[in-house]
Parts: C-alpha cells; structure tokens; sequence
C-alpha cells in the first residue's frame, strides 16, 4: 500500500521537501506524491532518483500529476 | 504523456539555458544597455517604476522590454508545450511584501542575483560580497523550510486570472510604442524617459525584446532560477539549478572577455558601489525573500508567464518596492548606501524572519 505525499498547489520547495522528508522516514516501499505542475514533477523525480528510489510510474490526475515512486 | 523528454530540462539543456544567457545578457551590454547590467530583473524592474512615474528618480526611469519579453517568452512556452495551469491563492500578500523587501535588498546592493554574476563575470569585486550574502541569504531561507515554512496551498483558478500580467506587460510594451522616446524629452505621454544615467542606456527595444522573449522561454522551459540553484544545493545537495547558473558565470565571462568587457577591481565599477557590509547586507535581504518567496525574480517572472497569480503579486511587489525604494532614499547609488537603506534592510531582515517563524505547518 503506497504512502501518500499531497503536493498539490505548493510552492517550490516542499513537493521535494516533503518528498524526501518521506523518504527519510522509510527504508524500502512505495509513495505516490500528488503535485499539479510539470516543473513539481520534475523536481520530484529526480529528488526520488538522487535518494535511489525508481520512478515507477508518472500519470496524470485531474489537471496535475501522480508521481509514483519506489524503493526495494 | 510524463515520459515525454523535455531536453531543456536536463543537465545539458539548462546549461545550455544558462550559457545562452550568459552570452546574450552581455551582448546587450554591447548593444546598449549600462555596464555589468545586460540583464537585472530587480534594475530593469526598478526602471520600468521609474518609467510609469512610481518614483521620479530621473536616472532610472525606462520601460525595459527585456522584462516584457521573459513573461510573454514564458507564456508562448508554457502554451507550445501545454504547462499553461492558470493558479493563485497562496498568500498574495505575503508574496507582495516579500517582493517589497526583495526589491529594497536588492537596489541596496545594485542588483539582482542575474546582475550580481553579470558584474562578477565582468570583473567587478563587489559582486562577490553580493554573491556571499545572497547564498547566506538563502541559507537562512532554509531554516524556515525546514522548521516548516509554507505558504500555503494554491488552487486552479480562472484561465484569465494567470493572462492578468502576460496582458499587463503587453500593455506595457504598446506604451512603450505609442509613447516613443523623444530625443531630448524627459517624457513622451505619459512615459517617463531617463536623460541620462543608466536609464538612457538602452539597446534597441527590438534587440532588448527578442532577447527577453528567447530568454523567457528557455527559461520556462529548463525551470530556471538563479535561488534555487544554490538553495537546492544547500537543502538537498541536488546540483540541477546550479548547472544552469554555472553556465551562465562560465559564458558571460567568455563573452566580456571576448568583447574586452572586463575590468577587475572594486572601485569605479559600472552602477556600483563599495560598501562591502551593505551589497553583503542587501543581499542577505534579497536572498532570504526570494527564498521564501520561492523563486528568483526572474523564475517569478517565468511563473507568471505560465499562469501563476501568485507569482504576479510578487512581481508587482518588487515594482511598488522600486517606487518605495527611491522614494524613501534606499537604493544605493555608486557613491554608496541611500539616507535610509540600512535601516530599510534591518526592517526588511525583521519582516521576513516573522513570515518565516509564524507561517508555520508542524509535521
């Protein structure tokens, strides 16, 4: 079951801020983070991918996107 | 659709953003506008105030269409490549007031952070006390995030709420075209027109717009920011941002080199000044509200560009800042600090650290 990240409609920096600070909390597991802009998305996955989480899979939710990340 | 590469936005394309920058913001130095000052988002800002008569210091008043072309270069990105997403709502006036004090932190120093690597890449010493106070600035921002600063969610709004400043910009520019500026004339209409100083040091409007509207869309486009580079850096060790910027130092010193733009020394440096404390000071003052503002004001610009209400408040924050800054004495000159501008970056300092300390989320 993925832990949840809601990014949606802040600012630059706490997609990431939050992201990672949900990282640091897990060993191994899936998040998906909610954020409404391509540049959030961005950030986001590559945030993910410097701490060695995957970026499993990016769709689209309502105008925005669902980043979904993981670590084995 | 989220697999679909944007090269702008790669290690390689924002460098190629930042050198892109670099070389063209000081071609335009060669092309007219004043020394070490190709591009100042909070200068060219500053005289776009002067120019609507927000303030009447006669030195600096000249609608910039450097400035209208980042917005509407922004703009034409953001529909090209559908990330136009029309948003506000997130603490407006906090925005507006930290674009206020961003403004004021700026002109103690004499320029933003785009202008503080300008005047480093053409050999100006007292960029490095900017530069310094700009990362201790945003090193503090830092603190804040960390402890939980936020300013709060915005929500999609209005498709017309996000053209709001694209349009008001353009409005700017038909200004600038019905009311031309006239040799010997201090104002045409109701333009405001510098006769001397750096106001009246301008490259072609059509040279200082293409510019503008290329800048304004690789910007967009590669997301950057001269803030985030080094608060991404500090926060998250992530290097992304800072590629952008090291291209830029990189090439702007190139390019003055090439052109014999560049004079090393502190004093008698083009629109600067040499006290140290203060371009230190001031910029400590611009670096924490860009910081907590979230964006440099030239990413605030590309935000605006691309639909963000709020980002516009925080632009119209750093224009009223201009008119404040020059009416009260707290832009600096190159004779040094204004009558009020150590004062002004005490206050400024005070302000953004109770923004800091009470928009606070716990976990």
């Amino acid at each position: 079951m993925a832990e949840i990240v809601d990014a949606s409609g802040l600012s630059c920096p706490q997609p990431v801020l939050m992201t990672l600070n949900k990282i640091k909390g897990l060993d191994k597991g899936e998040i998906e983070v909610l954020v409404d802009t391509d540049t959030s998305k961005e950030n986001v996955s590559r945030a993910a991918q410097s701490q060695g989480w995957e970026v499993d899979e990016v769709t689209e939710s309502g105008t925005g996107y669902r980043v979904l990340i993981r670590k084995e | 659709m989220g697999q679909i590469r944007n090269f702008l936005a790669t290690k390689w394309g924002i460098m190629s953003v930042g050198a892109f920058i670099g070389v063209f913001a000081t071609l335009l130095q060669r092309w007219g506008n004043p020394g070490n000052m190709g591009v100042c988002v909070a200068c060219f800002e500053r005289d776009i105030a002067g120019g609507l008569g927000l303030h009447r210091a006669g030195v600096v008043q000249y609608i910039r269409p450097e400035i209208i072309g980042f917005v509407i270069g922004a703009l034409i990105a953001a529909y090209a490549f559908r990330e136009f997403r029309p948003r506000a709502g997130s603490a407006p006036i906090v925005r507006f007031v930290l674009g206020v004090f961003a403004m004021i932190g700026a002109l103690v120093f004499l320029g933003c952070p785009w202008r503080a690597m300008l005047r480093l890449t053409g050999g100006d010493g007292n960029a490095i006390l900017g530069l310094l106070g700009l990362v201790v600035g945003i090193w503090i921002g830092t603190f804040f995030l960390k402890g939980g600063y936020n300013l709060g969610r915005s929500k999609e709004t209005y498709t017309s709420v996000g053209w709001l400043l694209p349009l008001t910009m353009a409005g700017f520019l038909i200004f600038l075209l019905i009311f031309p500026q006239v040799e010997g004339q201090a104002k045409s209409g109701i333009l405001f027109y510098s006769l001397k100083g750096p106001g009246a040091m301008h490259a072609p409007i059509g040279l200082s717009l293409i510019v503008g509207l290329a800048v304004g869309f690789l910007a967009q486009r590669s997301r950057f920011c001269t803030m985030g580079a080094f608060r991404d850096l500090i926060l998250f060790r992530i290097p992304y941002l800072f590629y952008g910027v090291l291209a830029l130092i990189v090439f702007a010193l190139i390019t003055n080199l090439v052109l014999g733009q560049f004079h090393a020394g502190f004093a008698g440096q083009p629109v600067a000044h040499t006290m140290h404390l203060w371009n230190f000071g001031g910029m400590v003052l611009a670096g924490l509200a860009f910081c907590l503002a979230g964006g440099c004001p030239g990413r605030q610009l590309f935000l605006a560009g691309e639909g963000d209400g709020d980002a516009a408040v925080f632009v119209w924050g750093m224009i009223v800042g201009a008119g404040f800054a020059h009416n009260f004495g707290l832009a600096s000159s190159p004779k040094g600090v204004g009558p009020h501008g150590i004062a002004a970056v005490i206050i400024g300092l005070a302000v953004c650290a109770f923004i800091g300390l009470t928009m606070r989320q716990k976990a």
